[in-house]
C-alpha cells in the first residue's frame, strides 16, 4: 500500500494513496464541515459531487480553493482548512445557498435535524445579503413521503441512494440551473413513478425537502376519540433505535419502556408486531414447506425459490419491476398487515368491538408501510385493517410532545394475547432475521427433531448478498439472502433467468434490513449503528424464554381457537394476499 | 415545459391537508408529447409506440453497445430521427441502455438541444446572434411570440409553426435574419412579422 504525507492545519499526516483531503483531515481529527458529501460506510459508496463547495479548503500553490471532499490528497501537499479566505468563502457559499431556501425553520418538519440549519448555526449566519428570486416548485405529496423541492440542496444523495443503492430510478436531477431539481421522470409525481416509498432518500436527506407523511395529529385524533378503542403494534426494529432519539447509545434495546410510553400515551392495548411475525413465519414456514415437498415429489409447475414477502418496499419493487415474477413470493402478507387483520376480527370479537370501532396503529422503522397500509386489498368495506402508520421518528416526537419522561420510565410488558412473541420474531428486524426465523421453525417441522442450536450463524451478517446451506436432516436448503434493493435486483434476475439455485430468499429493501429503514432515527450513513442496532436484536432474542414461533403458545391457541391450521382455508382468507403488475402505471394514467 | 403542465395537476391529499402553490397560467400547445393529453384526459390510457419504432431506437441504442455512457449520442441520432424525444420514446431508451428514465429525462431537461415537443411544419429561427441583435432581432422574436400566442421553444395548437432562436447564420448584411424551414428572411422588422407568417396561411 503506497502512502504519502500531507500538511493540513501545520499537521502532518500520512494517508493512503487516493485518499481525499477530506478523509485525511478527518484522521486527525478535522472535521471540515459538509453538506452534498455523504458516506455510506458499510457499503463503500460514497457521495460526492463536490456540488455544494461548502468544504473548500486552501491549497498552496493553486489559485482556487479546492472543495476538499473531491480533491485527491497528494503528496508533500499543504492544506489549509480555516484561514480567513476559506472561512469567508465559506460563509458566502452557505449565504448563497440559503438565500434560496425557505426561512420557514419554525415550522419545517426537519427543524433540529437539518444539516443546513446545522451549517448556519455553526457558521454564525445571522443575515442574508443576497435578495432575489427564489425557485419555487409544486409540494408533491405521495402516501409515504413529501416532496418539497424548495428546500432541496441539489446534493443529490437520494438520487444516489435511489439509483445506485435501490436501482429504483425514481429520481435524478432534471433541468438545468436555477430551475434545476430532483424529480421522477417527466416530472410527474411520485405516486405515479417507480418509487418503492423504501424511504432510503428520506433518510439521507440532509434538509425538510423529503419528509415522511406524518400521520401523528390522526393518532392524536383517534387517541382523544371516546368512541374508539385504539390499539398498537410495535415492529421489532423499532425497539433497538427509539433510544436514539432520547440520547441513549445506540443499539440500546428499549423494549419496556417503550410499551410503558405508549400505554401512557392512551393506547387502550399495547401489542407487539413480533407476535405478527411469529404467525409470519407459520403460514410463510408451512408455505414454504409445501412448494418444496412438491417440489421434490417432481412437481414442475412449482415455483422455487419462494421470497419473503414481509416488506412492502420490496413488494412495490418487484410489483414495478418483476411482474412477471408475481408468483414467485409467498402469498402471506407482511407481519404489520396480518396483525391488521388478527386485530380487526379474532380480537375485536374477543373484547366484543366492532371493527368500525376499532383503530390500530402501528409503529414502524419504515415509510412503505404507510403507503401498505392503505392498499385497497388490506380494507374490509373500505375499513383498512390497519388504520394509521407511524415512523420511530413520528413516535420519539409524540412520545417527547406529551411530556413523557422516557428516561424515567418503568419497563413494562405487551397486553395479552398479541404481545406475546417469541425470540424468533425478534429478529425479523435484521437482514437475515426472517430467514433464520422460518428455518427454526422449518426445520423442526419438516424434521420432527429438536434443534440442538436455534442460532444460524451463516445467515447473519451485512454483506449486500449472503448465502448459506442449511442441512435439513440430510436435505440441504440453499439460502439467499439481499438486502438493498440493488442487491435484489441480482437475486431476481438470476430467478428470471431460471439461474437460480435457492430454494428460499430473503429480501429487505433497506441496507441493514429494517433495522436502516427510512422511518429510523437518522443514521448518517454510519454503519456502527446499524451494527449496534442488529446486535441489540439478536441479544434480545438469546434473552427470550421461547425462540421459535410455532412454540409461541398464543399462536398454537390462536390456531386452535380461531384459525384453524397454518394455509387453512381462514388463514388464506386472513392472511395472504396477491400482488398486482404496476409496471403500467409507472408512467401513464 | 412539462415541468409547468403537470404543475397544474391537483397535488394528491394524503394526512393533513396541504398548501399548493399558485403557478401562473401559461400556454398550452396541443401537440405535445402524449403525457400532456392523458393529464388533460384524466383517462387512463396507455401509450405505446410501434414495434417498429422501438425496434429502430433499439438498434440506435445497439450500434452504442447498450452503453449508458453513450446516452447523449443516442439521443442525438434519435431526436434527428423522430424531430423530438416524447416521453414514451425516453423510455424505450431507458431500457435499451439499461438506466433509469429519470435520468434519461435528466439529460434531456439539461442539455438545451434536446427537446420533447415536436418542432412545427415550418420552424421559424430568429437569429439573435450580435449583428442581428443590435439591429432589433429582439423586437422581431417578440413580435413573432405575440402573432403565434407561443413562447421560444414553443409549437404553435395547429402543428403549424415552433419558434427557436439560434445564433449567426453567417447572412450578418441582412441582419435582422428569420428562416422559416428552409427559406432566409432579411431586414425584417417587427412590422414585416405579418406578412412573413401570411406566406404560410394556406399552406
Amino acid at each position: 500500500m503506497e502512502t504519502i504525507k500531507l500538511t493540513i492545519d501545520n499537521k502532518i499526516v500520512e494517508v493512503e494513496k487516493g485518499t481525499s483531503v477530506l478523509k485525511a483531515a478527518k484522521k486527525i481529527g478535522i472535521e471540515i464541515p459538509t453538506l452534498c458529501y455523504f458516506e455510506l460506510c458499510h457499503m463503500n459508496i460514497e457521495n460526492k459531487p463536490g456540488g455544494c463547495r461548502i468544504c473548500v479548503v486552501e491549497i498552496d500553490g493553486r489559485k482556487n480553493l479546492a472543495p476538499s471532499c473531491a480533491t485527491e490528497a497528494t503528496d508533500g501537499m499543504i492544506v489549509n482548512t480555516h484561514n480567513i479566505r476559506v472561512l469567508n468563502a465559506r460563509r458566502t457559499i452557505a449565504k448563497l445557498i440559503i438565500s434560496d431556501h425557505p426561512f420557514d425553520c419554525l415550522v419545517c418538519a426537519k427543524s433540529g435535524n437539518c444539516e443546513l440549519q446545522d451549517i448556519a448555526v455553526k457558521f454564525g449566519i445571522r443575515e442574508i445579503p443576497y435578495q432575489g428570486e427564489k425557485s419555487t416548485y409544486r409540494k408533491d405529496t405521495s402516501p409515504s413521503i413529501i416532496r418539497d423541492v424548495d428546500k432541496c440542496v441539489m446534493c443529490r444523495r437520494c438520487e444516489m441512494m435511489c439509483n445506485e443503492v435501490q436501482t429504483v430510478g425514481a429520481l435524478s436531477a432534471v433541468n438545468r440551473g436555477f430551475k434545476a431539481v430532483v424529480a421522477p421522470a417527466f416530472e410527474m409525481d411520485l405516486e405515479k413513478s417507480p418509487c418503492t416509498y423504501c424511504g432510503q432518500c428520506v433518510s439521507v436527506c440532509p434538509t425538510g425537502a423529503l419528509t415522511e407523511v406524518d400521520h401523528t395529529i390522526n393518532v392524536i385524533r383517534a387517541l382523544s376519540d371516546k368512541t374508539k378503542t385504539v390499539i398498537v403494534q410495535t415492529a421489532p426494529a423499532v425497539r433497538a433505535a427509539l433510544g436514539e432519539e432520547f440520547g441513549l447509545e445506540a443499539g440500546t434495546s428499549v423494549t419496556g419502556k417503550m410499551a410503558a410510553a405508549l400505554r401512557r400515551l392512551g393506547f387502550k392495548y399495547v401489542f407487539d408486531t413480533d407476535f405478527a411475525a411469529d404467525l409470519t413465519i407459520m403460514e410463510e414456514g408451512t408455505e414454504l414447506l409445501g412448494r418444496l415437498n412438491r417440489h421434490l415429489q417432481g412437481d414442475e409447475s412449482v415455483k422455487l425459490p419462494m421470497l419473503t414477502s414481509c416488506c412492502p418496499g420490496w413488494v412495490n419493487f418487484f410489483e414495478h419491476n418483476f411482474p412477471d415474477l408475481l408468483d414467485v413470493p409467498s402469498t402471506a402478507k407482511s407481519p404489520q398487515q396480518m396483525f391488521g387483520a388478527i386485530a380487526k376480527s379474532y380480537f375485536a370479537e374477543k373484547i366484543g368491538v366492532n371493527r368500525k370501532d376499532m383503530v390500530v396503529v402501528s409503529v414502524m422503522p419504515c415509510l412503505a408501510k404507510k403507503y401498505e397500509c392503505q392498499r385497497d386489498e388490506f380494507k374490509v368495506d373500505g375499513n383498512p385493517d390497519v388504520d394509521f402508520s407511524i415512523s420511530t421518528r413520528e413516535l420519539a416526537s409524540f412520545i417527547k410532545q406529551a411530556n413523557i419522561d422516557f428516561m424515567d420510565l418503568p419497563e413494562e410488558d405487551f397486553d395479552n394475547p398479541l404481545g406475546e412473541s417469541t425470540g424468533a420474531g425478534v429478529i425479523f428486524g435484521n437482514t437475515g432475521g426472517v430467514i433464520e426465523a422460518a428455518c427454526r421453525t422449518a426445520y423442526e417441522v419438516h424434521t420432527g427433531k429438536a434443534l440442538e442450536k436455534v442460532e444460524f450463524e451463516a445467515l447473519r451478517g451485512m454483506d449486500g448478498i449472503r448465502s448459506a446451506t442449511i442441512d435439513f436432516d440430510g436435505l440441504p436448503i440453499n439460502i439467499g439472502i439481499a438486502h438493498g434493493l440493488a442487491n435484489a435486483r441480482k437475486l431476481l434476475n438470476d430467478v428470471r433467468a431460471g439461474k437460480s439455485k435457492y430454494h428460499a430468499i430473503e429480501i429487505m429493501a433497506c441496507p441493514g434490513g429494517c433495522i436502516g429503514g427510512g422511518g429510523q432515527p437518522f443514521h448518517h450513513g454510519n454503519s456502527e449503528i446499524l451494527q449496534k442496532r442488529a446486535s441489540s436484536l439478536y441479544t434480545e432474542d438469546a434473552g427470550k424464554p421461547i425462540r421459535k414461533s410455532h412454540m409461541n403458545p398464543h399462536i398454537v391457541k390462536l390456531y386452535d381457537e380461531f384459525l384453524g391450521k397454518p394455509c387453512g382455508h381462514k388463514s388464506h382468507e386472513l392472511l395472504h394476499t396477491q400482488y398486482f403488475d404496476k409496471s403500467d402505471e409507472v408512467i401513464i394514467e | 415545459m412539462i415541468s409547468k403542465i403537470l404543475a397544474d395537476t391537483p397535488v394528491q391529499k394524503s394526512g393533513e391537508p396541504k398548501t399548493v402553490k399558485p403557478v401562473t397560467e401559461i400556454h398550452r400547445p396541443e401537440v405535445l408529447n402524449a403525457y400532456s393529453s392523458a393529464e388533460k384526459s384524466k383517462k387512463k390510457v396507455k401509450l405505446k409506440l410501434s414495434e417498429e419504432k422501438v425496434h429502430t431506437i433499439l438498434e440506435i441504442c445497439k450500434s452504442y453497445d447498450n452503453d449508458p455512457g453513450e446516452l447523449i449520442n443516442v439521443l442525438h441520432e434519435t431526436q434527428s430521427l423522430y424531430g423530438y424525444l416524447p416521453a414514451e420514446v425516453q423510455e424505450v431508451i431507458a431500457n435499451g441502455l439499461n438506466m433509469s428514465t429519470a435520468q434519461v429525462y435528466g439529460v434531456v431537461t439539461f442539455y438545451s438541444y434536446f427537446t420533447m415537443i415536436p418542432k412545427g411544419r415550418f420552424p421559424i429561427s430568429v437569429c439573435t446572434g450580435t449583428a442581428c441583435y443590435v439591429r432589433g432581432a429582439e423586437k422581431v422574436l417578440e413580435e413573432f411570440k405575440k402573432e403565434l400566442g407561443i413562447a421560444v421553444g414553443e409549437t404553435s395548437k395547429d402543428g403549424k409553426f415552433s419558434i427557436n432562436c439560434l445564433r449567426c447564420v453567417g447572412a450578418c448584411g441582412l441582419a435582422p435574419v428569420v428562416l422559416v424551414g428552409e427559406k432566409v428572411y432579411g431586414r425584417v422588422s417587427p412590422d414585416g412579422v405579418k406578412a412573413i407568417l401570411d406566406n404560410y396561411m394556406d399552406k
